[in-house]
């Protein structure tokens, strides 16, 4: 066994890595590029090597830098995660070269899985199912329309040098291949420089499913069940669990097996991925092996209880497998939701910077796998996920349930990000159904997110909590010293709270530790409050049923966010309501005289003066945000009445920025 | 008996009438509460004892023997929040128009009395539309005999101004005199001359809002502290606030009860300060993080940004904290951020309350428009407001401290009474770039030689240990530990005494 590994990589999957290491008792070393120095995988291993500025290019994509760092410090092994080197076969070879192994699959995998017609061609050899249609150009529409006929309707036209959607068209009937053989060819010349386009069948409503394999140096492999992968956005997966809730026993077997096929095909060893897309009556076809731990591999790890990292460590060092395919048995269930920094109401634009909040949740069932520790640094260098939060129960209902009550106790501040959206997804009929595709999102959210009104229930229950929470603050304000002799203070409890339009009138009575609150009358909740001023997470027991939300103050009341929802509740002494009452609404302040910054950033440049006549279109200023200058322009004709801002002036989202007359 | 006692009745209800349902109901239209609603929200539930409902003005010129209301356009009287006591006169819009008579402005300068007899801060609901014009000098008279009174009380008990309507022309003055003014959007503005006159004399033509709004003053002028969003949040906000304060400069501040322990450790901090030296970061975020519960009640948060100024916990007992921001004007020290932390520095000390200062400061601001302002008298009140508090001042430098600027930050030589710096503090005359222009200004062609320079002042200037070896700092602290280490310096400085020869005043640069 090795005494010491080198991880190649950074953020959440070194710190995994590392885990399983320090559990082996063998040594780590970190590598870190300059952004990183004070990252938490640089400060969990026993040593860290500096290899680079910043860009990735120039530091955990340098072969060479990775490998005289491995011989300055004498590890014997390098991990390389997934991303970067991870399925670069010369990193692996330069590796060899220097008699450091290398925690992965052989090169001669590496090399036949890189290539999209290779594997395919590899695939079809070894019996596994791959998407009917060509592997080779087609030349004219003749042979198009007979290919097409062959492996029926609806067809994808794909351009060979395709990639990200561009030079794709799909057919659902002969009449309209003619024109999409055209337009594809057309698209994919102007895009790739390289007419060439080959036909396969169109998968409607494709799920994404994957087979784990892993196998050792002695030729034992196996399969260890399927991980769902169904929910992506733009290809980027968001949550991932195992098993599918759409596969059977026998379709789970015979994609098993055909993976494991695949594998000793290629004469694979470590752990691998198969990945298959699913058509809605199960046919399942060969997608693409990565030949690489996957990032959501802790879904298979909790179903099977075993370690992957250790494994591949394991099989590196030329250790046989301690178990066969009989001993693997799929236990529950377990969901992985993907923490990114990005912005699901504006688009889902990646977001960066200090995490000034960060709490992770706990709690039984519940496995965070993160990179960082608050005050840490989401880097626009990287990759912007944040965390990996799974959770495990007996069954799909319980780890769901788990995971959005772990969602609800993760807080998070600083970067903009996707816990909301996450916890939404999960209250999804479609996600509770089980009811997955690869266009999931797309289809239900579109490209962005507005977060969804909460169910009255759980409304009230927020109620009753910002009541609680609101007394807390009034009860312990009475608590002050300095009070006049003889004043005997009695802790409010006659309450109204608002949410957006609504009021409720509530009644919070604190005895024994916990609050009676009664909602409009209703019979009391009894409702324990785990808060105390000042924290961001607000936990209570209503009725015995645990309730969490993300909690920041309010002049009168809180922000709370709870399952995926965001609301504002204002809670005021009923008397206070009842004055307010007598006071008309005010309008909404009228920002269309006004230029608000979209974005936290900061002001490179002015282009307008005061007093100014400026016409719709004309540039108002460049903000940089997130290292990316956002030219702001007017949105009508006006005149330049203030600017209240100046060059380098750093500026939060909504500040007004220029007033117009 | 009975006659007199149901005439009591009729008069306390013909008083608690005001101006009556037509004007109270056009005030509620304006968005605004009606005096007593406004007393009743913020003081404790049936605290309010009232005084002086029964006084009437005394004017008999203009038609105004018959109209008298019972309580003459104010509403005087003390109560509690929380249980302290407080002094509170609350002018009544609906009464004429909430003017001031000489009857009024005796009802006002009697609670004033009382609050400072007994030593407890006094809190005006300003509402009103001047002087009582019928009453002439006996109504400019009567502004006086409040002016001197918020003269003589400052210093003694806090005071505190909340503008919920118009405040013009030489009304201005007594809030401009108190501690605080806090002013509410959209329905309260003040002015010394409004929009009318400045049209005329000088063409401008402006709003009232656009004038003396809450935006102009919390933005602009920095003559308010806050600005809330309704009366409702005004009087819920006040009471926080008063939380905050001692009842008078014979007392220390209040303490609550609080589960936050002052030795909580913080490791985020220790990632705070940006690896690149010009990047800014949040200055807040520490104070948030240091204060008990994240609770920094900030004064002044959209004026002179460059400094942040407010009233927060540590160890259940109040503190003012003053912080640059490097996130504006990179935390640089001008005029309005002088002045600003200034006032509240004074204010501070004045009532007891300890001061705890973050400093990062890379100098004072250059150019014309500074040095024409007169930077030189308005950074000396910081420097003056900082040596002449004689509260527990503990400081803690976290990056950079240069120049005048660290002189001035409260620095071992101003009298500071701990200070602290983190390992990333640079405590020199000015930057390495800078200074290394000056000292080998004949190498300035020689840029390898600069650099080298420039590296080897860094090495030499650029930390904390020079100013240590000379105990200009007491310690060099870890970030994660400033609240334990800042918590634990003020718990000893409590016993703090200085004696300073007498005088009359100093002569602060005004």
């Amino acid at each position: 066994m090795f005494q010491k590994i080198l991880i190649a990589n950074r953020g959440e999957i070194a710190c995994r890595i590392i885990k399983s290491c320090k559990k082996l008792g063998i040594a780590t070393v970190a590598v870190c590029s300059e952004a990183d120095a004070r990252a938490l995988h640089v400060k969990m291993a026993d040593e860290d090597v500096l290899i680079g500025p910043a860009p990735a290019a120039q530091s955990y994509l340098r072969i060479e830098h990775i490998v005289e760092a491995c011989k300055a410090t004498g590890a014997q092994a390098v991990h390389p995660g997934y991303g970067f080197l991870s399925e670069n076969a010369a990193f692996a070879e330069a590796l060899a070269a220097e008699n450091i192994a290398f925690i992965g699959p052989p090169v001669r995998a590496i090399e036949a899985m890189g290539d999209k017609i290779e594997s395919k061609r590899l695939a079809r050899e070894a019996g596994v199912s791959t998407v009917p249609g060509t592997l080779d150009a087609i030349s004219d529409p003749a042979q198009a329309k007979r290919i097409a006929a062959e492996i029926g309707y609806p067809v994808m036209l794909k351009a060979s040098a395709g990639g990200g959607g561009k030079g794709m068209r799909i057919a659902f009937a002969e009449s309209e291949l003619l024109d999409a053989l055209e337009r594809a060819q057309s698209e994919a010349r102007s895009s790739f420089g390289d007419d060439r386009v080959f036909i396969e069948k169109f998968v409607e409503e494709p799920r994404h499913i994957e087979i784990q394999v892993l196998a050792d140096q002695q030729g034992t492999t196996l399969y260890l069940g399927e991980r769902e992968c169904s929910i992506q956005r733009r290809h980027q997966k968001v949550l991932e669990e195992a098993p599918s809730p759409f596969l059977d026993a026998t379709t789970r077997r015979a994609m098993g097996e055909q993976a494991v096929e695949l594998a000793r095909a290629v004469g694979y060893y470590s752990a691998g991925t198969v990945e298959f897309i699913v058509d809605k009556d199960k046919n399942f076809y060969f997608l693409e092996m990565n030949t690489r731990l996957q990032v959501e591999h802790p879904v298979t790890e909790l179903v099977t209880g075993i370690d992957l990292v250790e494994e591949m460590i394991k099989i590196a060092a030329g250790e046989p497998l301690g178990f066969d395919q009989a001993a693997i048995r799929l236990d529950g269930w377990a969901i992985e939701a993907r923490i990114y920094a990005e912005d699901p109401a504006r688009g889902f634009l990646p977001s960066t910077g200090r995490l000034s909040t960060y709490i992770e949740p706990e709690g039984h069932g519940i496995r965070v796998d993160s990179g960082v520790v608050e005050g840490g640094e989401v880097s626009l260098h990287y990759d912007p996920m944040i965390a990996k939060l799974c959770a495990h129960g007996r069954d799909r209902a319980t780890a769901t349930a788990r995971l959005g009550e772990a969602l609800d106790n993760f807080v998070i501040e600083g970067p903009a990000h996707n816990l909301s959206f996450l916890n939404a997804v999960l209250g999804h009929p479609r996600f509770i159904e089980g009811r997955l595709a690869t266009n999931f999102i797309a289809d239900e959210y579109g490209d962005k997110f507005t977060p969804p009104d909460l169910d009255p229930a759980a409304e009230r229950r927020l109620v009753a909590l910002a009541t609680a929470m609101r007394a807390r603050q009034l009860s312990r304000a009475q608590k002050i010293s300095g009070q006049l002799p003889g004043v005997a203070l009695t802790p409010p409890s006659a309450f109204v709270a608002y949410v957006g339009e609504t009021a409720y009138a509530v009644e919070a009575v604190e005895r024994d530790g916990a609050y009676a609150v009664s909602i409009d009358g209703d019979p009391a909740m009894e409702l324990v409050l785990r808060w105390r001023p000042g924290l961001e997470l607000a936990r209570a027991s209503i009725d015995g049923e645990m309730l969490a939300a993300g909690a920041k103050r309010l002049p009168e009341g809180f922000a709370l966010t709870h399952k995926g929802a965001q609301v504002r509740i204002m809670v005021r002494r009923r008397r206070a309501h009842e004055l307010a009452m007598l006071m008309p609404e005010k309008p909404p302040a009228d920002t269309s005289k006004l230029l608000l910054s979209p974005m936290p950033g900061m002001i490179v440049s002015i282009a307008v003066e005061v007093g100014e006549a400026i016409k719709e279109g004309q540039t108002l200023c460049i903000l940089e945000a997130m290292k990316m200058e956002n030219v702001l322009k007017a949105e009508r004709d006006a005149t330049v009445e203030s600017i209240d801002i100046a060059a380098k002036d750093t500026v939060s989202a909504d500040q007004v920025l220029m007033t117009f007359a | 008996m009975q006659d007199i006692v149901d005439q009591l009745e009729a008069k306390r209800e013909a008083a608690r009438q005001g101006g009556g349902t037509r004007r109270v109901e056009a005030q509620h239209g304006r968005g605004k509460l009606t005096a007593r609603e406004r007393v009743e929200l913020l003081l404790d539930a049936g605290s309010f004892e009232e005084t002086d409902m029964f006084v009437e003005h005394r004017c008999t010129e203009f038609g105004m023997a018959d109209q008298r209301v019972p309580g003459d356009g104010v509403v005087t009287g003390q109560g509690t929040v929380n249980g302290r006591l407080v002094f509170v006169f609350s002018q009544d819009f609906t009464v004429f128009g909430g003017s001031l008579s000489e009857s009024h402005a005796a009802k006002i300068a009697k609670v004033m009395d009382r609050a400072v007899q007994v030593r407890a801060p006094v809190i005006g609901l300003n509402d009103s539309g001047g002087a009582r014009i019928q009453e002439g000098v006996d109504s400019l008279a009567g502004y006086a005999e409040v002016f001197v009174r918020n003269v003589k009380a400052s210093g003694v008990i806090p005071q505190i101004s909340v503008i919920c309507g118009p405040c013009a022309g030489g009304a201005v003055y007594s809030p401009a005199m108190t501690d605080f003014i806090f002013m509410v959007r959209d329905s309260s503005y003040m002015f010394v001359t409004g929009p009318e006159v400045v049209r005329t004399v000088t063409n401008e033509v402006v709003t009232q809002e656009e004038l003396g709004g809450a935006s102009a003053h919390t933005k602009k002028s920095g003559v308010a502290d806050l600005a809330f969003e309704n009366d409702v949040e005004a009087m819920a906000e006040l009471r926080r606030f008063i939380d905050f304060l001692p009842s008078s400069n014979l007392e220390k501040p209040p303490v609550w009860p609080t589960e936050d322990t002052v030795e909580r450790d913080d490791f985020s901090l220790d990632t705070l300060i940006p690896a690149n030296p010009t990047q800014p970061y949040d200055m807040a975020e520490l104070i948030r993080k240091v204060v008990d519960e994240g609770d920094f009640f900030e004064l002044q948060p959209d004026y002179a940004r460059n400094i942040l100024t407010g009233f927060a916990r540590i160890g259940g007992s109040s503190v003012g904290i003053v912080a640059n921001q490097p996130l504006v004007l990179a935390g640089c020290l001008d005029i309005d951020s002088s002045r600003k932390a200034a006032r509240f520095v004074r204010f501070c000390d004045c009532f007891n309350i300890p001061i705890v200062t973050f400093v990062d400061v890379p100098g004072f601001l250059p150019g014309t428009a500074q040095e024409f302002g007169g930077i030189i008298k308005h950074g000396a009140k910081l420097l003056y407001a900082f040596t002449e508090a004689t509260v527990p001042k503990v400081t803690v430098i976290t990056r950079k401290a240069y120049g005048g600027a660290y002189d001035v930050m409260s620095s071992k030589h101003l009298g500071g009474d701990v200070n602290y710096a983190w390992p990333t503090a640079e405590i020199a005359v000015m930057g390495p770039k800078g200074a290394v222009e000056i000292i080998f200004r004949s190498d300035a062609g020689d840029p390898a030689k600069i650099e080298a320079k420039t590296e080897e002042y860094r090495e030499r200037f650029a930390n904390p240990f020079v100013a240590a070896r000379r105990g200009f700092i007491d310690d060099v602290i870890m970030p994660h530990g400033t609240r334990r280490r800042v918590g634990q310096a003020l718990r000893w400085l409590q016993g703090k005494r200085t004696q300073e020869p007498w005088r009359k005043h100093g002569n602060i640069p005004l």
